[in-house]
């Protein structure tokens, strides 16, 4: 751990459990995707080693603490397990029946009455969540919090010593820009940011002492009628297999293979 | 019906998403195009040229603020117009701008829409490519990005003049961007946008040359896989795959890219699919229109001279 002077803060890390897109995934009842087989979302790996990194900046897990926040079913605790595992000091399971089936407008409630009770310094998540794939909640997060958003930071990701500033490295098409906002804020991370540490023997079993508080919509003192399907702004009509892609022809370069490609792209009128 | 065409900023020569999502929201009916920043005199004429008669856009310069003032914009044109639809084109900066305006206004947002039909059913890419949803909105005003392509071209609607009205949003602090660098794509078209795209991955071994040959043979954009972006061979702006671009060109070519779920997820919906690969066993042989089992180092020059 690096040596560290900053001021103390408390962040917040957005995670989410989400089917292994290592395995076959399909949509069942009311399609919704059917979760057997998940785990921490693969992205949100880089949020958590960012959030660590800040909190080792600022004096370590005794005086920063970085908390995991997770929505989602009873197993959806593993995510924060894991999360727990990487480092994390302390875990919070919003968990309730009437979520489920939440688009990202509901979700964005629930964070941020969630949000609100947590009331930490820095949230961090990451570019977007590997199942559904908007990457719209860092954005309508911020926008409900009324806090600055520095979002798809790629690097240089820093918060100043006395915690007042958060600075990081966008990179975008045409430009690489740097960003400043002051705290509390919104922060998300691109898979570019870092290199997500892996979880050790003893921060394995050091993780088993972490508390785990879970909170129901009641407690976050939120409607049920806005989250789950109700409270959503979009109904999914349909949802299924994507159309196969039959394979075509393979051929093995015999020493023409460049010709024979000019060719078949001239029979299908490509140049 | 009422439709706002979002973009965050718009010069002299729209570039063709951006007339793509004009003409998607003149299709729709009574469209406003609303700017996150002021345009200048060439630009709204370049809008007029387009059929596109009404403009908003603040007095100021906006660019310095990351999405919030640009939201702020939209907001108070959604507040201004209640329209049933607002359209953006897909990029990152334009989805934020629209998932802050959502939040702020309680409306439904669908994202990277491949197909919008007339009363507004959205069909999308799930699943990194593997899946594919249909999706309604519920509330007054539905939030929309639209990947290129998403809506039939119409027939070119007669220029018209573009008239301006400047929204008042008052400014709030947020984040600021403090320096920015331009970054240079050596002349060559942007992957987003290319009809044709050229790849290469872990195959090239570092080695882009053959790739960009056969690109600029072909007027293509180069692209690459995660694996050849990780290492550094090529800027991450040309990644292609779940955690960088998804394109859809006419014509894809992976060379030495072996077709992993992440890469797949960024191009199956391709026209037409062409992979160069020693291993034969590649998973990218499974979805490509043309498969060469061979060396790319071989066969790219081949083709790019021929």
């Amino acid at each position: 751990m690096s040596k560290s002077s900053g001021a103390p803060l408390k962040v917040l890390v957005l995670v989410k459990y989400v089917p292994d897109a290592q395995f076959p995934r399909h949509f069942g009842p009311e399609h919704r995707l059917v979760r057997e087989e998940s785990i921490l979302s693969e992205l949100d790996e880089y949020a958590v080693e960012t959030a660590l990194e800040i909190s080792e900046a600022h004096g370590g897990e005794k005086v920063s603490p970085v908390t995991v926040l997770t929505i989602g079913r009873p197993e959806a605790s593993a995510a924060v397990k894991k999360a727990l595992q990487m480092g994390a000091a302390n875990g919070v399971h919003v968990s309730d029946e009437a979520i489920a089936g939440s688009d990202a407008l509901a979700t964005s409630r629930v964070l941020e009455a969630a949000v609100r009770r947590l009331a930490p310094d820095l949230v961090v998540t990451g570019m977007s969540s590997t199942d559904a794939e908007t990457g719209v909640i860092p954005s309508m997060l911020a926008a409900r919090l009324g806090w600055p958003q520095v979002t798809l930071a790629s690097g240089e990701v820093s918060v100043s010593e006395d915690a007042s500033t958060l600075s990081a490295r966008r990179d975008e098409d045409a430009e690489v820009l740097q960003v400043r906002a002051t705290l509390p804020a919104v922060l998300s991370v691109t898979d570019q940011a870092n290199e997500p540490r892996y979880p050790n023997f003893k921060s394995i079993l050091g993780a088993r002492k972490k508390p785990v508080q879970t909170l129901s919509l009641a407690e976050l003192g939120l409607d049920a009628a806005l989250v789950g399907a109700a409270g959503s702004g979009v109904a999914v009509l349909e949802a299924g297999d994507a159309p196969a892609r039959a394979a075509g022809r393979v051929i093995v370069d015999d020493g023409q293979a460049g010709v024979a490609l000019v060719d078949f792209l001239a029979e299908r009128n490509l140049i | 019906m009422s439709t706002i065409v979002y973009f965050d900023a718009l010069g002299e020569t729209p570039g063709a998403a951006q007339r793509e999502l004009i003409a998607a929201g003149l299709g729709l009916g009574d469209a406003t195009v609303v700017l996150g920043t002021a345009p200048s005199a060439a630009a709204l004429q370049a809008l007029g040229a387009l059929g596109v008669s009404r403009v908003l856009a603040p007095a100021g310069d906006a660019s310095g603020s990351l999405a919030l003032a640009q939201a702020d914009t939209l907001l108070a044109a959604v507040r201004e117009l209640s329209p049933r639809a607002v359209l953006a084109t897909a990029t990152p900066r334009e989805t934020e701008v629209l998932a802050r305006a959502a939040a702020l206004s309680e409306s439904g947002i669908i994202t990277g829409v491949t197909e919008l039909s007339a009363d507004l059913r959205a069909t999308k890419s799930v699943l990194a490519g593997s899946g594919r949803s249909q999706a309604q909105a519920s509330t007054p005003t539905v939030f929309i990005t639209l990947k290129s392509g998403a809506v039939a071209p119409a027939a070119a609607p007669a220029p018209v003049e573009a008239q301006l009205s400047t929204l008042d949003v008052p400014a709030r602090a947020g984040a600021v961007i403090t320096a920015r660098t331009p970054r240079s794509r050596g002349g060559r078209p942007e992957v987003s946008d290319a009809s044709v795209v050229v790849s290469g991955g872990r195959g090239t071994d570092g080695d882009f040359a053959a790739v960009e040959a056969l690109a600029d043979a072909l007027g293509a954009a180069v692209g690459a896989s995660r694996v050849a972006a990780d290492a550094g061979w090529v800027g991450h702006e040309l990644q292609v795959g779940q955690t960088g671009k998804t394109v859809s060109p006419q014509l894809y070519i992976a060379a030495g890219i072996s077709g992993a779920v992440q890469h797949l997820a960024g191009m199956r919906t391709s026209g037409t699919i062409v992979a160069v690969n020693t291993d034969e066993d590649a998973p990218i042989f499974e979805i490509a229109d043309l498969g060469i089992v061979g060396r790319l180092e071989d066969v790219l020059p081949q083709a790019a001279a021929a």
